[in-house]
């Protein structure tokens, strides 16, 4: 893997040079040399990133496009869906929708139900947690921090078991936060609000100025007045992605979702589209493939307009480490 | 919230629940205070209505479990009540406040499950093994029956009252009784019958037809209609909605001994200790009962021959993939980070977004579409691409791994691409020019001065990735379901099974009996394997560093 550029400054253009008269006309010869360049300096230089830039884009799109072809051609076998695009209907589309055996439309609204409370309530958990562990200073504090960043080595589906006998306990009493249900499912996922979250978020508060607090201090403002009014404004960036990746992680959660909702009316989107395939993978594959397109539309379209976000947040915990 | 809260930043001692001093009024003389404000009036409402709700909801969860008698989980929850009214009705404290709602939950649903887990492990909590020996011995008195010889045929009808179903039969005499599994048979005099003298209607029932019957087999044919209160009389049961027998139980409970004898061939079953009842020769009634199993659990994962074998090759391939992974994600994403770390490059910007598709897209749907791809008869791969090969990529043990760790780059390149880019973006260009002009070509700048430094900043979010892959569920369930199953062993374990699907399998898998004690000694396996793992990691990285500062 030699990955490094080839490229000497020579070669490189100065797209931002130091100011002068006479730079103008030392960009401009460097424009003309680049022009002019053989076909051979170009590729050393450039070419070959198109290269792989274009190899790694077809394989991570062809995928994407399979399905998305799948879903628009009412052949509806797997077999019939490999030639790629050679129909394109909304067969499918309606059959998903018209089987009562197969409630998609539930399966949608559950998900999104889920999804939603579960990430809105994960970021104010979350978000009161790292002001706690950002403004504050306690006993403990050093402890519970290193906790939580243990703590987010254990994924809560380790303990499958555990949270379906615990659920089935807990049906014995109150049915409606016992098994199949889906404020059951939630409160277990918020059981992993804080452990994944609080310490990403705790980064983020951190660079929020003390100052600010104090000045409102100063003017009287109550503490939460200050948590809502002031920190939580400032730090939306952070909130929208643990918002975001909280909701793709658990609009795709199967295992615990799998365990906890039985009835098919009451699954979600993972749940139910899997049982589905699992039983006919080949059969109906067109139908699948429509309801992975729906669902996995709203998901996407979410990450790529929060995108900026969502990147900088991943850069500055790794950069932060 | 009436707290007159103080805080002194960047002293740890100055927040320790003895801040209650009114209006900021300066304690030791030389120290400047800072006080948070008075709460509004608007906000104190929002408390007390906050927190009447949950004391509401809290009394009516309390009140049943009372009702049902968990005394236990009631002094629990009675003592996380009172704690939580504490924490928000007192003055200070205010650190527990924010903490106190995601501690709950953490503390409940991730810390609890996790000890609890720990304690299945040393159960046999599973299929025939998860009431007490009371329920157990019940429960065998009312299944194990048998047809009474000679016994009268009844007629049959089904009733049903208040969502519930009632068997009405009709004895050889004529004579017209009711009842279902809970009330014991009761004569009805008054019943209506049909032209043959049959009994089909009761007042205050419902008489069911033919269709609703087969509609609801499965709850009608469960119905025991016990003949008097003594379970040893036996019960009236149908088959088919029309006709019924009476059944005794083909098994009799003796209490003194402690045994169940077989009626028929006089069998003796005695508790053997095990959780079971056995007879001479060992063999066991089904239904058992919870008992503690000390380490037999994990005896048996290591000892069992059906077991042992598989599970250290799912052992051993689980910290392949996960390793493999890393290592494939990491070297293609930070290749093409260093590939497109060009600010020159026209089109950057729409490599890079269709790239982080597959990143975007759910991973739960990516496993079930590529096995569609892949799948060796109708798949794409082998049908388009390879005109009409039959290769096995997802039913051949090595192929199938191999066809599991490019499915699972696909997924997690995006990630490691974002990620080595913004690191790579950080390091100073200073570093890079000096090298240069000391003469290090382009790989020696790399291998000497940025990937030392991209490491520093990457490797937390390697072992994270690592720990990751390590339960990566989704990828493999969906692709290949963890098969193809080993040759070897009649249970449901394949090639591409990693520690958790085969936890998952062991405890919820179809055909199998469910076996908790089992699955979640393999759990525990995996706790350790992760935690040893992520401890030594950790020592060697700086992240620790940032949580005292």
């Amino acid at each position: 893997m030699n990955g490094s550029a080839p490229g000497t400054v020579a070669t490189t253009p100065a797209p931002s040079g130091p100011d002068g008269g006479a730079q103008a006309t030392d960009v401009d010869r460097l424009r003309a040399l680049q022009r002019r360049r053989p076909f051979g300096v170009w590729f050393k230089d450039k070419g070959w990133r198109h290269l792989v830039g274009i190899a790694v884009t077809l394989f991570a799109i062809f995928p994407l496009l399979y399905v998305l072809s799948a879903a628009f051609n009412s052949t509806g076998t797997l077999v019939g869906s490999n030639a790629l695009f050679s129909r394109i209907d909304f067969g499918n589309f309606t059959e998903l929708f018209n089987n009562p055996s197969r409630p998609y439309a539930r399966w949608f609204v559950n998900t999104m139900v889920v999804g939603v409370v579960t990430s809105a309530a994960t970021v104010f958990l979350g978000a009161m947690a790292a002001y706690a562990f950002s403004r504050m200073r306690f006993k403990g504090r050093r402890i519970g921090l290193l906790s939580l960043l243990l703590l987010q080595m254990f994924p809560q589906l380790l303990a499958v078991v555990a949270i379906f006998l615990l659920l089935s306990g807990i049906s014995e009493v109150i049915p409606a936060l016992g098994l199949g249900s889906q404020l059951g499912l939630i409160m277990v996922y918020l059981g992993g609000a804080l452990g994944v979250n609080t310490y990403l978020m705790y980064g983020f508060f951190n660079t929020v100025p003390q100052s600010l607090d104090e000045a409102a201090k100063i003017d009287g403002a109550s503490h939460t007045q200050i948590f809502f009014g002031i920190i939580m404004r400032l730090v939306t960036p952070i909130l929208a992605v643990v918002g975001l990746l909280s909701f793709i992680a658990i609009s795709g959660e199967f295992v615990i979702a799998s365990v906890v909702l039985t009835d098919p009316e009451s699954q979600t989107l993972a749940v139910g589209l899997y049982s589905f395939v699992a039983q006919q993978r080949s059969e109906n594959w067109g139908v699948f493939a429509a309801g992975a397109v729906l669902a996995a539309v709203p998901v996407m379209a979410l990450f790529l307009y929060l995108q900026r976000y969502i990147v900088s947040g991943l850069t500055q915990g790794s950069v932060k480490g | 919230m009436t707290d007159t809260e103080l805080r002194q930043a960047g002293t740890p001692s100055a927040a320790k629940g003895t801040a209650t001093a009114p209006d900021g009024a300066p304690g030791r003389p030389g120290k400047k205070r800072r006080c948070f404000g008075p709460d509004t009036t608007k906000g104190t409402v929002a408390k007390i209505v906050l927190l009447s709700l949950v004391d509401a909801l809290a009394v009516y969860v309390l009140m049943m479990l009372f009702l049902s008698q968990s005394w236990g989980a009631l002094a629990v929850s009675s003592a996380v009540v009172l704690a939580i009214n504490w924490i928000y009705l007192r003055k200070g404290g205010l650190p527990a406040k924010y903490l106190a709602p995601g501690v709950l939950f953490l503390l409940v649903f991730q810390v609890f499950v996790v000890l609890f887990s720990g304690y299945i492990a040393f159960t046999n909590y599973g299929d025939g093994h998860n009431s007490t020996k009371d329920d157990a011995i019940a429960a065998i008195q009312l299944t194990a029956q048998k047809r009474v010889p000679d016994s009268p045929a009844y007629k049959a009808a089904v009733l049903a009252k208040d969502n519930s179903f009632y068997l009405l039969f009709t004895d050889p005499d004529g004579k017209a009784s009711l009842g279902n599994t809970e009330t014991p048979l009761e004569e009805v005099p008054d019943a209506g019958t049909d032209s043959a003298g049959k009994a089909n209607a009761v007042d205050g029932y419902r008489t069911l037809t033919f269709q609703e019957i087969v509609a609801n087999q499965q709850s009608i044919l469960a119905i025991t209609v016990p003949v008097s209160d003594d379970p040893a009389d036996g019960t009236l049961r149908t088959a088919d909605g029309s006709n019924a027998y009476q059944f005794q139980p083909a098994l009799t409970y003796d209490a003194a001994a402690d045994t169940f004898t077989d009626t028929e061939s006089g069998a003796v079953y005695r508790d053997n200790g095990k959780g079971a009842f056995a007879d001479a020769n060992g063999e066991t009634l089904t239904t058992g009962w919870k008992i503690d199993v000390g380490m037999e659990n994990f005896a048996r994962a290591f000892t069992d021959p059906s077991l042992r074998g598989p599970l250290f090759g799912v052992i051993l391939w689980t910290f392949t993939f996960a390793i493999a992974s890393v290592a494939l994600t990491f070297a293609l994403g930070l290749f093409l980070a260093i590939t497109f770390n060009r600010e020159d490059l026209r089109g950057k910007k729409v490599y890079r977004i269709l790239m982080i598709l597959p990143y975007a897209f759910p991973a739960f749907l990516s496993g079930l579409v590529w096995s569609g791809i892949l799948n060796p008869q109708f798949g794409w791969l082998n049908q388009t691409l390879l005109g009409g090969a039959t290769i096995g990529w997802l039913t051949e043990p090595t192929l199938a791994k191999i066809s599991v760790l490019v499915v699972n780059l696909w997924l997690g390149f995006p990630y490691m691409f974002l990620v080595c880019t913004g690191a790579l973006q950080s390091l100073p260009t200073e570093l890079d020019e000096a090298a240069r002009m000391d003469g290090a070509g382009p790989w020696r700048v790399f291998r000497s001065i940025k990937l030392p430094l991209l490491l520093v900043s990457i490797a937390p979010l390697l072992i994270s990735s690592f720990a990751f892959n390590f339960n990566n569920f989704n990828v493999i369930f969906m692709l290949t379901g963890g098969g193809p199953r080993f040759a070897d062993t009649d249970r449901d374990i394949g090639a591409t099974d990693i520690l958790i699907t085969l936890v998952y399998k062991v405890a919820f898998g179809q055909g199998t009996g469910r076996d908790y004690g089992l699955a979640s000694a393999l759990a525990i396996i995996i706790f350790i394997i992760v935690a040893t793992v992520s401890a030594i990691s950790f020592k060697q990285t700086k992240a620790l560093e940032d949580v005292n500062s």
